[in-house]
């Protein structure tokens, strides 16, 4: 891929979360190409209003013009998601079990396992997963994005198994207005779901691993 | 531009007053509203221990009996989990006490307590609002309705009698951000209420923009944009502040427990008032500001704060009514009506 394609970001998705991540890393000075399921004309006219400077390509495409790609679609919709195309991928997991907006997903209700890694099963096994911007809000994406080295700038979790596509997604973090603070695997990343006290905290990231490492010693058997 | 305020009757878990106190309360709240000229007041339907009005209509009815100016709107009826028929007979019920100053504002609901108590499955989410949407605007309609649908009975060349004052019964879509939901409120041809949270106006001013695109894909005339923003007016905005914020934590508290967010505290809902947010909290000069600058940004034609929030005290309410109604619409009222150089006509919520 030549330099531009590398920092080319495609998003499933023109959702709330899906323009917002748009709009920041378009900002930011990624390239950024979009697919949903709805019909052409009203993905070009999402796009054209909402995020000037995005490309609107076909689902099956997305991943070909893009090394990154962000999940940004409701939990009960990834199904649909051509995800087969996304072997050897960088795969980003914003997404929430949210059983009070989603309803209840069988495999997912259990919460025996953290919903990433429910993700991760659905796509192929080079696909490289990592969890992160699923516990600040659409508004807050905007609202608080900050450039590197401002004071009180807010923090996001960062979790995965591929330590090269976690350090990949770390700089795009940063580069999209928040620090990143790696939280560790997927299979820990319950700490980034819904009912965690990192969930929708906006914390500066002091804050941040203080209730982070509060949360681990939680978790240590006494 | 049109200025209003909304409430969801909270009853706030901690420290609250109870519903026979805070429902009476909140029809003096409206008849202040009305008598210091304020265009609009909302209640917003609820079904959670949290929130009292979970028939926004009945309360509004009362409030109508005893106001003469000012419209009344449910702030939103959640279509989704009822029956078009009703609600169409409901708003029309209103339409008759108040002589026509009642609108039903509608949308999907954000908290969802009404599909688990009406027994509607969330795998319909779209489908249910779709369907019952269309429904009520054929109702509104002159013609006989012959109408069938997924949820419920079909009907066979219904009229719905008696018919509202108000042809037709005016019914505005709420979204609450999602580009869909703004297109399909275009689709409709029905005007739009952009509900907001949080966040700065600048993010805000492109859903309104696909909104007017849309409806020109649509072919459909133009319509007026609503906005809702958590806002409140004292006397100085450290006063605002102080009475505002920790009531705001705890509707974002009270609303947000039950979806795992965590526990928000006072300076979280400070730090959302900031330049250019949407939340418009201070002083009568300070809600000024914010509000010509989202009109500017934005360039909608109503604007509505949901100023009665969490265990807030109905005194100060009060207070905040007769501020608004006097010190800060006629001003931003005045600015915008001087800004488009014309007179009212130019600002005014034309179609309906």
């Amino acid at each position: 891929m030549t330099a531009l394609a590398e920092r080319t970001v495609g998003i499933f998705g023109a959702g709330k979360s899906g323009v917002a991540i748009a709009r920041r890393a378009l900002d930011a000075g990624y390239g950024v190409a979009v697919a949903t399921s709805g019909p052409a004309w009203r993905t070009d006219l999402v796009t054209r209003v909402l995020t000037p400077g995005v490309r609107a390509v076909d689902a099956a495409e997305l991943a070909s013009v893009a090394p990154i790609v962000v999940l940004a679609v409701p939990l009960r919709r990834l199904r649909e998601l051509p995800l087969s195309t996304l072997a050897g991928r960088i795969v980003v997991d914003i997404m929430n079990y949210w059983e009070p907006t989603d309803g209840v997903l069988p495999d997912f209700a259990s919460r025996a396992h953290a919903s990433s890694l429910i993700v991760r099963a659905a796509l192929p096994a080079s696909a490289r997963l990592v969890k992160t911007f699923n516990h600040i809000g659409y508004h807050e994406m905007e609202q608080l994005a900050r450039p590197s080295g401002t004071v009180g700038r807010v923090a996001l979790g960062v979790a995965g198994d591929d330590l090269d596509a976690v350090a990949t997604i770390a700089r795009f973090v940063d580069d999209l207005g928040f620090d990143p603070v790696s939280t560790g695997t997927l299979a820990d990343s319950h700490c980034l779901q819904p009912g965690s006290p990192l969930f929708g905290a906006d914390m500066e990231p002091a804050a941040f691993r203080e209730a982070l490492s509060q949360l681990a010693s939680r978790e240590v058997p006494a | 531009m049109e200025i209003g305020a909304f409430t969801f009757a909270d009853i706030a878990v901690r420290g609250g007053v109870r519903p026979p106190q805070r429902i009476p309360e909140l029809i003096e709240e409206i008849v202040l509203a009305d008598e210091v000229g304020l265009d609009v007041f909302g209640i917003g339907e609820h079904h959670h221990p949290g929130f009292s009005a979970p028939a926004p209509p009945v309360i509004l009815a009362a409030a109508a009996a005893r106001t003469h100016r000012i419209r009344l709107t449910s702030a939103v009826t959640v279509l989704s989990s009822d029956d078009p028929v009703r609600v169409f007979e409901q708003f029309t019920a209103l339409d008759l006490v108040s002589q026509g100053r009642a609108e039903a504002m509608v949308g999907r609901g954000a908290l969802l307590d009404s599909f688990r108590l009406f027994g509607h499955d969330l795998q319909d989410y779209d489908a249910l609002f779709d369907e019952k949407l269309d429904l009520l605007i054929r109702l509104r309609g002159d013609e006989p309705v012959t109408w069938q649908g997924r949820f419920r009975p079909p009907l066979d060349e219904e009229v719905i009698l008696p018919r509202p004052v108000q042809t037709p019964l005016p019914v505005w879509v709420a979204v609450g951000g999602s580009p869909n939901s703004v297109i399909r409120a275009a689709a409709h041809g029905l005007p739009m209420v952009l509900g907001t949270v949080g966040g700065v106006a600048a993010q805000f001013a492109p859903l309104a923009d696909l909104y007017r695109q849309a409806l020109d894909h649509y072919d459909k005339p133009a319509q007026p944009v609503s906005m809702t923003l958590h806002g409140f007016v004292a006397d100085t905005s450290q006063k605002a502040a102080d009475v505002y914020f920790p009531a705001d934590a705890e509707l974002f508290n009270t609303a947000g427990a039950s979806r795992g967010i965590a526990g928000m505290t006072a300076e979280h809902m400070a730090a959302k008032n900031g330049p250019g947010s949407t939340y418009a909290v201070g002083s009568p000069q300070a809600v000024i500001d914010k509000l010509l600058h989202h009109h500017e940004v934005i360039g909608h034609q109503r604007t509505m704060l949901q100023l009665a929030v969490g265990p807030l005290p109905h005194a100060d309410i009060m207070r905040a009514i007769e501020l608004l109604g006097t010190e800060v619409a006629p001003v931003v009222r005045a600015e915008i009506a001087r800004r488009e150089g014309g007179g009212d006509s130019a600002t005014g919520v034309g179609a309906r």
